[in-house]
């Protein structure tokens, strides 16, 4: 080959890598432009005079009403910040027991061919659109648990919850079981060979071992949670009361976006207090996730020594 | 003692049993949910439900513009989604050095784009997509409403963004499994790096490339919230010919069917069918990502 020819062939390796590389660092410029133009349409809450008069940041946070269109609009956030929490921490007291229990017994009691059916069966739950979730929970399910359970109201934060915990299970499963996978099989070994039962040592051995990883489970599962949309758009009763009570309907900050931001006035205080929600729902679920990221790391270098 | 060890054995073989009845009720939901959907929903599918679009205010007719619709955005989307996530996912397993700063900026940046909730794609494909971007062509070209508005283009861009994790996770997964021999010899044998990629890396990943196409392609057709905001219409007269119109599309027509009508009783059964045919297809979609991820680990097996 001539000298020239490989310059070339060489220049255009480097122009290929150095593509490459570009279109790599996308990801990266993608969460900074999320961040910045959700940022940018929620600041004139603190900077645009116009703007001020209908709305600040105390207003957000005094009162316990939401009532964004009306003669005299309040804009608190409490009860939809109250509807997101009280939905999440249902639908992760149904969810939590449910995909640990079932992580937990595939992965330390089922055998291989169970064990091939178990994994595909979620992975098609989590295949299952939040819309139809939604649909599912407020055409069927609502119906059916009034009549069981003899509620006032058909939906509301329980109905909700429930359907929530259907669209996180698939989450924390999968991840809790690639903590507790993660655990060396010396471990069981060790514990079988004391003599602890089988499920002595899946609950006091290789469970307290996944720990930190089991824990990132459930906050991955919260962030899921917390973010989800459609289900509690559709299943909760779309009421934003500042209620506790889980009975009542209600209404999180995700669906308060969805539900208002077709039809709300383009550069209103009300608009730019919907991009207020967002940056909320951004910042909380992105520190819930790295946390949860960090978590797994730690377990996975602990188990595996420093090397990634 | 005996009798003791027993007792203990029965009661562990219980609570074992507690945890297996945790699978049997994800298997439970799984069935109950299929079930409803499709004994509810067989009776509204027909040929003319699929083939033909809503009429009578959307009462009566089929639902073939939200199928339309949605298969339009969802091309648009993988053309967009698929060479940047292969490409990440290569240079993050065959280019980048693991340790290097840029290498975890990336990492960092797409575990936590998979966390951003929907919605909050939506916003951004309202303030971006649309005002920004779109708002910025009109103001340039001296039009006004042609890209500043909702259409199928800004909305399947909002899903490709979203989705983006999705590609970039199961492409490195696919590239993680071929051995190192084989880029090994390729390069032995002169080829240069690009080379080795192109021709004896790649082609043994697209199994599982092909898992993350379908994948998104399952998710993307039952995503709403990003798209509600960004291109997504209630009621369409006409078929969307270009990217720059609305669309209707299923996921969106099963929520306005079921929450905005004005005639719940006429419209419950078509949301059933429209229902049945998302889940149908997304369900496909899955099984089919099941059985080739299930193939090609069992492939790797027989060469090891």
């Amino acid at each position: 080959m001539s000298l020239k020819k490989r310059r070339f062939k060489y220049l255009g390796e480097s122009l290929i890598e150095g593509n490459i590389k570009i279109t790599a660092t996308f990801a990266i410029v993608v969460v900074f432009l999320i961040f910045i133009f959700i940022m940018r349409e929620s600041l004139p809450i603190f900077f645009n005079g116009e703007v001020r008069q209908e709305i600040t940041f105390g207003k957000l946070f005094k009162g316990t009403a939401w009532q964004p269109v009306s003669d005299n609009p309040r804009f608190s956030l409490w009860p939809i910040i109250l509807g997101s929490l009280k939905v999440t921490l249902i639908a992760l007291f149904f969810a939590v027991p449910v995909a640990i229990g079932a992580a937990l017994y595939s992965s330390e009691f089922a055998g291989r061919r169970l064990k091939e059916f178990i994994k595909p069966a979620v992975e098609l739950l989590a295949g299952i659109p939040s819309v139809v979730l939604g649909f599912f929970a407020l055409m069927v399910m609502a119906s059916f648990l009034k009549n069981i359970f003899g509620w006032e109201i058909r939906l509301n934060a329980v109905n909700a919850g429930i359907a929530l915990g259907f669209a996180v299970i698939p989450s924390i499963y999968s991840l809790a079981e690639d903590a507790i996978n993660a655990v060396p099989r010396s471990f069981r070994e060790a514990a079988l060979g004391l003599g602890a039962s089988p499920w002595q040592t899946a609950v006091k051995v290789v469970l307290p071992a996944a720990l930190p990883g089991v824990s990132a489970a459930v906050l991955f599962g919260m962030g899921r949670a917390v973010g989800e949309t459609m289900v509690v758009l559709m299943a909760a009763g779309n009421a934003p009361l500042f209620s506790f009570n889980p009975l009542n309907s209600t209404r999180t900050m995700t669906a308060t976006i969805a539900a208002e931001l077709g039809e709300v006035v383009f550069g209103s205080g009300h608009y730019h207090a919907l991009f207020f929600i967002g940056l909320v729902l951004f910042l909380v679920t992105f520190v819930i996730n790295m946390t949860s990221w960090a978590l797994f790391d730690g377990l996975m270098s602990k188990l595996y020594g420093s090397k990634k | 003692m005996t009798n003791k060890m027993n007792l203990r054995n029965i009661k562990d073989k219980l609570k074992i049993g507690l945890t297996g009845s945790a699978v049997l009720l994800i298997l439970a939901i799984l069935t109950i949910i299929l079930g409803t959907v499709i004994i509810g929903g067989y009776k509204s599918i027909s040929w003319e439900f699929l083939t033909q679009a809503p009429t009578e205010g959307m009462t009566k007719g089929g639902i073939f513009p939200a199928i339309f619709g949605m298969v339009f955005s969802l091309l648009l989307m993988l053309i967009a989604v698929v060479p940047v996530g292969v490409a990440t996912a290569v240079y993050l397993h065959e280019y980048a050095q693991p340790g290097f700063i840029l290498t975890k900026l990336i990492r960092g940046a797409v575990n936590n784009l998979a966390g951003v909730p929907s919605i909050v794609f939506g916003l951004f494909g309202l303030g971006f997509f649309i005002q920004f971007i779109g708002g910025g062509l009109d103001r340039s070209l001296g039009q006004a409403g042609l890209f500043g508005q909702p259409c199928i283009l800004w909305a399947s861009l909002t899903l490709a963004l979203m989705n983006l994790p999705m590609i970039i996770v199961a492409t490195e997964e696919a590239l993680r499994a071929i051995p190192q021999a084989e880029r090994a010899g390729a390069l032995a044998l002169g080829a240069t790096k690009w080379q080795s990629i192109r021709h004896v890396v790649l082609p043994q990943a697209i199994p599982g490339i092909l898992t993350g196409v379908v994948l998104v392609i399952s998710r993307g057709a039952g995503e709403v919230a990003p798209i509600m905001f960004t291109g997504a219409a209630y009621y369409l007269p006409y078929l969307p010919k270009l990217p720059t119109e609305q669309f209707m599309t299923l996921g969106y027509h099963i929520f306005v069917m079921t929450t905005q009508s004005p005639d719940i009783d006429a419209t419950v059964p078509i949301a059933m069918g429209a229902t049945l045919v998302l889940l149908a297809l997304t369900f496909s979609l899955n099984i089919i990502a099941i059985i080739i991820r299930s193939r090609t680990r069992s492939q790797l097996r027989k060469g090891r």
